[in-house]
């Protein structure tokens, strides 16, 4: 069973806010869930390569372009909140 | 299907417009009840039909697809349209560009009438996760139509379109096509481009048509496929798809596909139509995939783990719902992304981020890696002496609305068959075979890699 501080600690990861009901909620239903996803420590994986894709491909790059931000830019920059807190 | 209206199109015993505006009024009829469409495109529909009747009305020739009426799930992006992927967090959003499967279709004349409902971000099997609101399978208004394609195939299934594009990342085309009782294709990993899909799980993730008729979903696929310079992932297959008769086929059918938890009755339905496979002249073979107990467990730390990364840009910044309260940067992401996500994908975002976190990298993630090469490597095993395989679609018929919403690992399971084709990246159909009391059943036809167009025609034996 995961403890409350632990799903708080995933959420943080996760970036996501939860309120104390979730944090319960979350807490029964991820333990059921890695309950159940603990079977694959069944399986015997020795000297098996992983798979990060089905087929087999090669790297190809293309162009980074932004396309549109619904957002407005001032002077070409995004405003956004502070992320530095000011000590004085 | 499509033959059939392209035929009346090139005749003029109905004009392209005169076809959109009856589907357009389906949906304003039916649509209430059903709640497959999230966005209805009537302007841009009917100036797509008109572009097609000025063309027959010069008499060029016109593609096969010019006409059609169609509705696109609401994860794949159509410029100028909104596209929520089923979410809070994109209500807002409108689509800055055409995926390349919309651009490939628009360029051959198909009419687009709107986008379609679905579970959130494609986490789902009932299409209940929707944040607006379920869609109803078209055959019980009680019953969910599967999902995540759910508004795509209900759709379908209820004459508001005559083709639909989906999403299948672990069954999301097959699942509801069954429960809707119409055809759906999950092509191979890569013979479709991705380019303008949402992504949820991009290892999984593959576009595919939902049609009436196998050869509506042929001719869709048709039109789609192929590799494109703006997905470094699609590919252009080289592989042959040799016909061969029927008395030629062999069929495995896998002995971990029948166990306890498959609805008797669908069994029972399975079989016959295997059945009569073989009364055609098909050598029915029973195979063993022995990794198949693993594939969900494998499967739910694969796709979460890379969905936790992929949403990571839903933040409140770059676009999407924004909650602006807090006064510092980190609470406007825990804010915005709190209230703009629903719990099965706040849920998938935790399992994820979870799997992936230091400490348990390798207990999970490498290890379900390894796990999917097994279940991969059991596929190439099998293929080795079948054609093909047939299965089960899903171990039930479309269930109640609410009656698995509350159990997120038994609404899991409604997917298992069809999650390991993911895994291996194989291209799968779903064919309406019967019904149980008035819900429809679907067979599972899965094919090698790149073999989409031998699992169709096997489709196609199918009377």
């Amino acid at each position: 069973m995961l403890t409350k501080e632990e799903v708080k600690h995933i959420a943080k990861l996760a970036r996501l806010g939860l309120t104390e009901k979730e944090v319960e909620k979350y807490q029964k239903e991820l333990s059921a869930i890695l309950d159940y996803i603990g079977k694959l420590k069944e399986a015997d994986v020795s000297g098996v390569e992983p798979t990060s894709h089905s087929v087999l491909l090669e790297n190809v790059t293309r162009k980074d372009e932004v396309f549109q931000f619904n957002k407005k830019l001032i002077e070409g920059y995004l405003k956004v909140k502070s992320i530095l807190k000011n000590h004085d | 299907m499509i033959r059939e209206l392209h035929q009346s199109l090139v005749k003029k015993e109905f004009s392209a417009v005169d076809l959109a505006k009856a589907y357009l009024d389906k949906i304003k009829k039916e649509d209430k009840n059903i709640n497959a469409l999230l966005t209805i495109c009537e302007e841009s529909a009917l100036s797509q039909a008109r572009v097609v009747d000025e063309k027959i009305f010069k008499k060029e020739n016109i593609d096969i697809l010019s006409g059609v009426p169609c509705a696109i799930k609401d994860n794949i992006l159509v410029e100028g349209v909104r596209c929520t992927a089923g979410s809070k967090i994109l209500e807002n959003y409108v689509a800055p560009y055409d995926a390349t499967v919309v651009k490939k279709i628009k360029d051959r004349g198909a009419v687009i009438l709107g986008k379609t409902n679905m579970d959130e971000f494609g986490m789902g099997s009932s299409t209940e996760n929707s944040a607006f609101g379920p869609t109803k399978n078209p055959n019980d208004l009680d019953r969910v139509p599967g999902g995540s394609s759910g508004g795509s195939a209900a759709a379908v299934a209820s004459g508001m379109a005559v083709f639909s594009l989906g999403s299948d990342t672990g069954g999301s085309i097959r699942q509801p096509a069954s429960f809707c009782g119409v055809v759906g294709l999950k092509p191979t990993y890569g013979a479709v481009s991705r380019y303008g899909l949402i992504s949820f799980a991009s290892s999984l993730d593959q576009i595919g048509p939902i049609a009436k008729t196998v050869e509506d979903c042929e001719i869709v696929f048709n039109a789609i496929k192929g590799r494109d310079p703006i997905d470094s992932t699609s590919v252009e297959s080289k592989i042959q798809n040799p016909k061969s008769k029927i008395k030629n086929l062999r069929i495995g059918v896998p002995r971990e596909y029948f166990i306890k938890g498959i609805d008797p009755e669908v069994e029972k339905i399975i079989r016959n139509a295997i059945k009569k496979y073989e009364d055609m002249g098909a050598k029915i073979e029973e195979v063993s995939l022995p990794h198949t107990e693993y594939a969900l467990a494998c499967y739910y730390i694969i796709a979460t783990s890379e969905a936790s990364a992929n949403l990571a840009r839903y933040d409140g910044i770059k676009y999407g719902h924004k909650n602006d309260k807090a006064d510092s940067l980190l609470g406007v992401y825990l804010n915005s992304r709190e209230d703009g996500f629903g719990p099965e994908v706040k849920r998938r975002i935790m399992l994820g981020t979870y799997s992936l976190s230091a400490g348990y990298y390798d207990a999970y993630y490498l290890r379900a890696q390894k796990i999917r090469t097994l279940i991969k490597q059991d596929f190439e095993k099998v293929f080795e002496k079948v054609d093909a395989i047939f299965t089960p679609v899903s171990p039930s018929v479309a269930f109640k609305i609410g009656e698995k919403v509350q159990d997120p690992l038994l609404m899991y399971l409604s997917d298992i068959y069809t999650i390991p084709i993911n895994l291996a990246g194989l291209p799968a159909i779903s064919l309406p075979i019967g019904k149980v009391a008035g819900l429809p059943v679907g067979l599972q036809i899965i094919g090698k890699h790149f073999q989409e167009e031998k699992i169709l025609e096997i489709g196609k034996l199918w009377i």
